[in-house]
């Protein structure tokens, strides 16, 4: 597949397809935490840390760049946190204020960045909108490298995630620190940020976590087919919407990847077998006929 | 008045609008959905576009209003369908707000909207559109446009502002008194499309959405009395705008990021030193235990 | 004497569950009636479906021989409390004067005349004094007590509370339950839903037993037996020492 494209190409998509995965896996514990949101903030906020760690190298180092964005999307993390539990401020009010006053102070930064010497025009601005085509084999290396960290602590925590996300107090009481499952949770979901804005950019980044995790649940009522359904379309998503950014010279990424999950999601929306509306539709009207059967024999009994 | 004038004017009428709209935002739970709207207008701008060739005001409103109004009924409706409100709003947002990027990056229709701008806003330009204005001259566009739609908050606040309070607080006793909740909620989120619209030339898309929540945020944490938030809230805003315009200026740097950071420094403030609600007040008062006063006879 | 409620045939449902079956019964005027049943017996969807904020599936429901909608005005309703943002900035004597919107009606101001009688209502439920304190820096009690004086400024003929008493101190529930038993004796009508079955003989004159459907209704002394308790909490409940 895709053997006509260069080395370089084949590998980009090979990465967006693992950060898709798991995006899709880590955006599935959001939805459960009842946390789809947070990513969007935290997203936002990292773009003030990205530009900080150019400017402080005076060069694109990914490495760096990374590490700035996980710290102030830590920091963006603990504001929230901070606020909605220390004041009457609420939490959807919380994150509007961290995502918009993070995101402004990364536009002030990217500006006094823009004008640096090297400072890459498109290299920075690339994290808004995402652009794969700009990731060079060290980038793509860092994203398929932390993606396979995150999709494989998935694996072995599985059930360890399972019931922190359903019960945490019954998590507690069998062993599972609670505590630590937090510190683990936010640390992937920022890692898995922090990498994938490169590609799917600050703004849309929440996309990529939360639509495919939610279409996932239109086909199984089981957690673990959801995770590696969110998996497999995250995957799906992340790929395909890259290919399709490189059609046309210059076209953002983000944007294409988003649209691809949501037409997956349109799909199983309508056609998902377990809570699709044509399905749904379809029982009702059997429930109905039932209905009807039941309440014409009770007539005649009467 | 002069360049930097019309320039403090223009973020001035955003931050009292936004400051405005923002305290109903805060009340009624609906930051994330301010978000989400300020995102999915820019959609409702290029459609506008594609089908009327305009990029004038009016049909960028009715562009905007009806991507609003869409963007809360599809939520809500998703929503009822069972899936979480977080969940919902985030689906929406950022497919439609991906295909309105799509529809400029690939230039479809040859629009001439840049994303950046409808993102970030150019306010350095404001005062060169200009219209004419009977009475008072030449007046850039986007100042007529701002005080337009500070007039129509303004009279639907006011006119409406004891059902506004009732449904922010109990909807469900509302319901019941005959008040229509559901048509406020839609009114409501027709205002926030409206004021993010207007707003959008002067300070883009998430800029918007900072000065929309951190004031009235801000404001939530000084004061018990509703009116007193109304007006805290539209002078953080104002504030926001000279400090941040200011700052711009000294540092050399993006206008509208500097403004939205400034409603964060606000915020900060507040949040820490609000005698009521700050948080060293609170520290203080858990140390110091309950003072007596004895009377001397 | 006409019943000043009558609800026939009423079938809702709760998220694809169906939480209530066939539910008929008709209210007499000047009676206190508490309505109980156990969890998901459909108690507080009956009172929202009764006004319009739940949908039915089949029935109707007529409030003094007329629609909910032309009867709106003589209805008071007491949501359950933990439904309200209680940071909200506003103080006690502003929620009672809320309940008086529907009747101040559109584009006009709460008058003199309005606060006056938020007033006297918080003076009904003993809150006078607290009429200007921030509603987050009250107790459960008093903030029920609240929500009561609300509903009373409404001056409505039919009062519907969900569980009032929930959680509330022994002081506002004496004075909760004897503003109830004053607007019966003044001719009013009060439907309580209600969650403690030990105070239910000593507090409510009618009793409304309810599992999804109505399983038995009428004076307490007649109704509240043993058996129909045993049927509406099928085999939930446990007897602790002999009922009376």
């Amino acid at each position: 597949m895709f053997s006509f494209l260069s080395y370089n190409a084949q590998s980009v998509l090979f990465s967006t397809f693992l950060l898709g995965m798991a995006a899709g896996v880590i955006g599935s514990f959001a939805y459960w935490k009842r946390q789809s949101l947070m990513s969007d903030a935290l997203s936002h906020a990292a773009l003030p840390g990205v530009v900080l760690g150019f400017t402080i190298l005076g060069e694109k180092n990914l490495f760096v760049m990374i590490i700035g964005a996980a710290i102030t999307a830590l920091l963006g993390a603990f504001l929230i946190q901070w606020i909605r539990s220390s004041s009457r401020v609420k939490e959807d009010a919380a994150m509007g204020i961290v995502l918009s006053v993070f995101f402004g102070l990364g536009i002030m930064l990217l500006t006094f960045a823009n004008r640096m010497p090297g400072g890459n025009q498109s290299g920075l601005d690339s994290f808004i909108f995402g652009q794969a085509a700009s990731m060079v084999s060290k980038d793509v290396w860092t994203m398929m490298t932390v993606a396979i960290i995150v999709l494989l602590l998935t694996v072995l925590l599985f059930k360890e995630w399972k019931i922190f996300l359903f019960d945490p107090s019954f998590a507690k009481g069998l062993g599972i620190s609670t505590a630590g499952m937090n510190v683990l949770y936010m640390a992937t979901l920022v890692l898995v940020i922090v990498v994938g804005i490169q590609a799917v950019g600050v703004i849309l980044m929440a996309a990529l976590l939360i639509i495919p995790s939610v279409s996932a649940r239109y086909w199984t009522e089981s957690f673990k087919i959801m995770v590696l359904l969110s998996a497999l379309f995250g995957g799906a998503s992340g790929m395909i919407g890259t290919f399709l950014s490189t059609i046309g010279k210059g076209w953002p990424t983000g944007p294409f990847i988003v649209v691809t999950a949501a037409s997956v999601f349109l799909i199983s929306l309508f056609l998902g077998s377990k809570k699709g509306l044509a399905v749904v539709f379809f029982q009702q009207k059997k429930q109905r006929k039932s209905m009807e059967l039941v309440k014409m024999t009770r007539e005649v009994e009467q | 008045m002069s360049y930097a004038g019309w320039i403090l004017l223009t973020a001035s009428l955003v931050g009292l609008s936004c400051g405005l709209i923002g305290v109903l935002l805060i009340l009624r739970r609906m930051a994330m959905m301010a978000d989400a709207i300020s995102h999915t207008v820019l959609l409702g701008i290029v459609c506008a576009y594609l089908i009327t060739r305009e990029l004038t005001g009016i049909h960028m409103l009715i562009g905007a209003v009806i991507a609003g109004l869409i963007t809360a009924i599809v939520i809500q409706w998703l929503h009822t369908r069972g899936v979480q409100q977080e969940a919902s709003i985030g689906i929406v947002f950022t497919t439609l707000f991906a295909i309105g990027v799509i529809l400029i990056a690939t230039k479809v229709g040859n629009a001439h909207l840049d994303v950046k701008h409808t993102l970030m806003g150019e306010i350095t330009f404001i005062p060169w559109e200009r219209v004419e204005v009977p009475l008072l001259g030449s007046i850039p566009e986007a100042v007529v446009l701002l005080t337009a739609v500070l007039v129509v908050v303004l009279f639907v606040i006011i006119a409406f502002y004891k059902e506004w309070k009732i449904t922010s607080f109990d909807p469900a006793l509302a319901a019941s008194l005959g008040i229509p909740v559901i048509l406020m909620h839609y009114l409501f989120m027709s205002l926030v499309s409206l004021t993010t619209v207007a707003a959008f030339d002067a300070v883009g898309a998430i800029m918007v959405v900072a000065m929309l929540i951190t004031p009235a945020a801000a404001a939530y944490l000084w004061t018990d009395r509703l009116s007193f938030l109304f007006l805290l809230s539209s002078i953080f805003g104002i504030l926001s705008a000279f400090i941040g315009y200011y700052m711009a200026v000294w540092l050399d740097t993006s206008i509208s990021g500097a403004m939205a950071f400034s409603t964060g420094i606000i915020f900060m403030i507040s949040f820490l030193g609000s005698p009521k609600y700050g948080v060293l007040a609170k520290f203080i008062s858990r140390r110091k235990p309950n003072q007596r006063t004895y009377k001397i006879s | 004497m006409e019943p000043v409620l009558t609800v026939e045939n009423v079938s809702a449902a709760y998220r694809k569950n169906e939480v209530l079956t066939d539910v008929n019964f008709q209210i007499k005027p000047g009676t206190l009636t508490s309505i109980v049943g156990p969890n998901g017996a459909g108690k507080s969807t009956l009172l929202k479906v009764m006004l319009e904020l739940h949908p039915t599936i089949t029935g109707n429901v007529t409030f003094f021989g007329e629609t909910y909608q032309t009867a709106k005005s003589r209805i008071g309703y007491v949501p359950q409390r933990g439904s309200v943002d209680w940071d909200f900035p506003t103080n006690a004597l502003d929620v009672v004067t809320m309940g008086l919107y529907g009747k101040i009606g559109w584009f006009k101001w709460p008058k003199k005349e309005h606060k006056h009688k938020a007033m006297s209502a918080l003076k009904e439920m003993k809150m006078q004094d607290y009429a200007n304190r921030q509603i987050s820096q009250l107790s459960g009690g008093q903030q029920q007590r609240v929500f009561l004086a609300r509903a009373l400024a409404q001056d409505a003929d039919l009062y519907f509370l969900d569980e009032p008493l929930a959680g509330v101190d022994a002081t506002t529930e004496k004075a909760i339950m004897e503003t109830l038993k004053m607007l019966k004796e003044s001719g009013k009508t009060v439907m309580v839903v209600h969650h403690d079955l030990q105070t239910v003989e000593e507090y409510f004159d009618q009793v409304l037993l309810l599992n999804k459907k109505v399983i038995a209704h009428g004076p307490t002394s007649k109704t509240f037996t043993k058996e129909n308790i045993m049927k509406a909490y099928g085999g939930t409940l446990h007897w602790m020492g002999e009922k009376r």
